[in-house]
């Protein structure tokens, strides 16, 4: 499992026993038939299909697990075994917002470390955790590609760089 | 100096169609659907000297000639465009995706053409979303004016193409992992032969190609072979995007003819180093390759220099380490980053590259012995060349290797002292 994977702190536990049997919804199965329709047969489509049920939910729950595996007749361990090697399908359940902070050897080198604590000081989370109040998760992720502007990150879709540290209070508050 | 690649590009600008249209593009397409067969278009390639941008450098034209051309080959064929770029400190490809992305569109037509392919793809990374969005109405401008689909431009010949964007994980950028990606399943590389223009997606003749690669096919096209080989100042043909990144003045990426010296690149372009730091080392070609130091910095950047000093020119963006940074530390940093995105198939890779992290974080805190330093010297060999099924343990210990060469003074210095000497 991705490291990403193995250290999202289990949040919802015990809600999630308590879900009944999820369905897809209707949305989610046209795009889904929409990406079946583009390849050779349905397994094909599953990483489309995590996408657009994470799209959707924000992560993949067990039973999202189940809802997949039934309509593209492959078992969960399959669909889970895809779901689990990569890192930007979340298992586990993330904050309204995703914050991924390059760890990568450039950032290293002009001081992601810095970044890192302030976040952690501001948010009072570690990598892997989601803020209390649940608007926040912060991942670790390897290279955003934009080395000649680091340190960088990524909070949803949208790209920082030359991120420092007295710039965070301004730009964290976009998102509350 | 020309700059074919990147003239028209302006920074944070992207050359929409119609602007492409008048630089000149599509020409080359128009060109050789008139003039050339596909097998003509192979031979104008290999004569150009091309050679894969994106980390190996190998031919491109020997590459497209393994792809079976005859009527009993089996179709669809398919024609990938690598756009992954995940290798730490590269970010070369990211310019040409978002500032000219018909020049691209128009190299994987023009390959597509060369292998007789059905289908083609864009692999983006997820993290790209500028790109990802200005991928996607470029096609769907190229579909529109004909350029791509049913019978393109009137030549009878159809060729789709869809844009597919990634869910992470590095190892997805290894030519055969991407298939697996592509086909659903868990990105693990794929044992090699058969070969993928021979059994690639979904079993079918496969061509991968870097970003950087396709976008000079339109030139190669409309000037020549021998214009092509006249660009470099090396053997190797072509210009190449150098990138620096690291404490220097000027970070930033730059088209320049290959075999462009190092220090040329350094102190010229990215304008020498930071005021209060100097060079102790670096990685001339992305995480994967070894370190190089100051007395190499008059090499040529091509394939064949640097591979005579000891490294790779690998994606040709240069990682600088300072003379503050802890190279102890940056190694460790590198290996995590191995260990973490080792896919974990081939037992060195999965159980080595952790060892060696552990190793290493013991011994940036100052708790590491001299045994230490035989296991990781031991690791280089073990993860070394012909014990994997792919390049990225190899090509971790590429660093690992070169700083336990240059650099082991502060490993032992970590060792004696009982802590980083880096650190206060
Ligand atoms: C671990 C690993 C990661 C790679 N990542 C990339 C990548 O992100 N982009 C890329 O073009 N090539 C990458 N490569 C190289 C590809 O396997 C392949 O050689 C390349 O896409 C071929 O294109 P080219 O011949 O045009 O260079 C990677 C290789 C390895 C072993
Ligand atoms: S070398 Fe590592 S990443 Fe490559 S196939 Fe083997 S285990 Fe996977
Ligand atoms: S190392 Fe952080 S963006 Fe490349």
């Amino acid at each position: 499992m991705h490291e990403s994977n193995l250290i999202l702190e289990q949040k919802h536990n015990d809600h999630a026993h308590m879900e009944k049997k999820e369905l897809l919804t209707e949305i989610e199965m046209r795009a889904i038939d929409h990406e079946i329709s583009m390849v050779p047969y349905k397994k094909a489509a599953v990483i489309e299909a995590l996408k657009i049920v994470q799209k959707q939910r924000r992560w993949i729950s067990d039973e999202s697990i189940d809802a997949i595996a039934n309509y593209l007749e492959m078992s969960a361990a399959e669909v889970d075994s895809v779901a689990t090697f990569y890192n930007l399908i979340f298992r586990k359940p993330v904050g309204k917002h995703v914050i991924l902070l390059c760890d990568s050897i450039s950032c290293y080198v002009m001081g992601y470390g810095k970044i890192y604590e302030a976040l952690q000081k501001q948010l009072n989370i570690q990598f892997g955790q989601t803020t209390k109040d649940n608007l926040f998760t912060l991942l670790p992720n390897v290279c955003l590609g934009c080395c000649d502007h680091a340190p960088a990150m990524m909070i949803d879709e949208d790209l920082y760089e030359d991120v420092k540290e007295e710039q965070l209070d301004r730009i964290l508050e976009l998102y509350k | 100096m020309e700059q074919p690649l990147t003239k028209n590009i302006i920074t944070g600008n992207t050359l929409s169609l119609k602007d492409y249209e008048q630089a000149g593009g599509y020409a080359a397409l128009r060109k050789v659907l008139k003039d050339n067969s596909p097998q003509q278009v192979q031979q104008i390639v290999k004569d150009s000297g091309l050679k894969g941008r994106g980390g190996a450098g190998f031919s491109t034209g020997i590459k497209w000639s393994f792809v079976p051309m005859d009527e009993n080959a089996r179709h669809p064929k398919y024609l990938i465009c690598n756009a992954d770029e995940m290798e730490p400190g590269t970010f070369k490809d990211r310019l040409l995706l978002e500032g000219n992305p018909h020049q691209l569109l128009e190299g994987m037509i023009l390959a597509a053409y060369a292998i007789k392919a059905d289908i083609s793809y864009v692999f983006l990374r997820w993290a790209y979303r500028k790109a990802a969005e200005i991928m996607e109405k470029s096609i769907s401008d190229a579909y529109a004016a004909g350029y791509v689909g049913k019978n393109v431009l009137g030549s009878g010949w159809n060729l789709e193409m869809y844009l597919h964007t990634g869910v992470g994980r590095y190892i997805c950028g290894e030519e055969t992992a991407l298939l697996n990606a592509l086909e659903g399943k868990r990105a693990t590389p794929r044992a090699k032969p058969p070969f993928p223009q021979v059994s690639g997606l979904y079993g079918k003749p496969t061509i991968v190609n870097n970003v950087e690669t396709l976008s000079c096919l339109p030139h190669i096209i409309n000037n020549g072979a021998d214009w092509f080989r006249s660009l470099s100042v090396s053997e190797d043909s072509g210009t190449k995007l150098y990138g620096v990144s690291g404490k220097v003045k000027r970070p930033g990426v730059w088209e320049l003819p290959l075999g462009t010296t190092m220090r040329e690149i350094i102190e010229e372009y990215a304008g020498g180093m930071t005021n209060g730091y100097s060079l102790k080392g670096v990685l001339p070609g992305g995480a994967s390759t070894d370190f190089l130091t100051e007395q190499h910095l008059d090499i040529k950047m091509d394939y064949t220099s640097v591979a005579a000093a000891g490294s790779r020119l690998g994606t040709g963006t240069i990682v600088v380490m300072d003379d503050k940074t802890c190279p102890v530390g940056f190694v460790h940093n590198l290996q995590h980053f191995f260990a973490q995105e080792s896919c974990g198939w081939c037992t060195p890779c999965r159980e080595g590259l952790p060892w060696v992290e552990r190793i290493l974080s013991g011994l940036e805190k100052g708790n590491g012995s001299p045994e230490d330093m035989e296991l990781l010297q031991m690791h280089t060999q073990y993860l070394g060349p012909g014990n994997t099924y792919c390049a990225l343990a190899p090509g971790a210990m590429e660093p690992l290797q070169s700083a336990l060469k240059y650099f082991r003074e502060d490993f032992v210095r970590h060792i004696e002292e009982y802590k980083c000497p880096y650190e206060g």
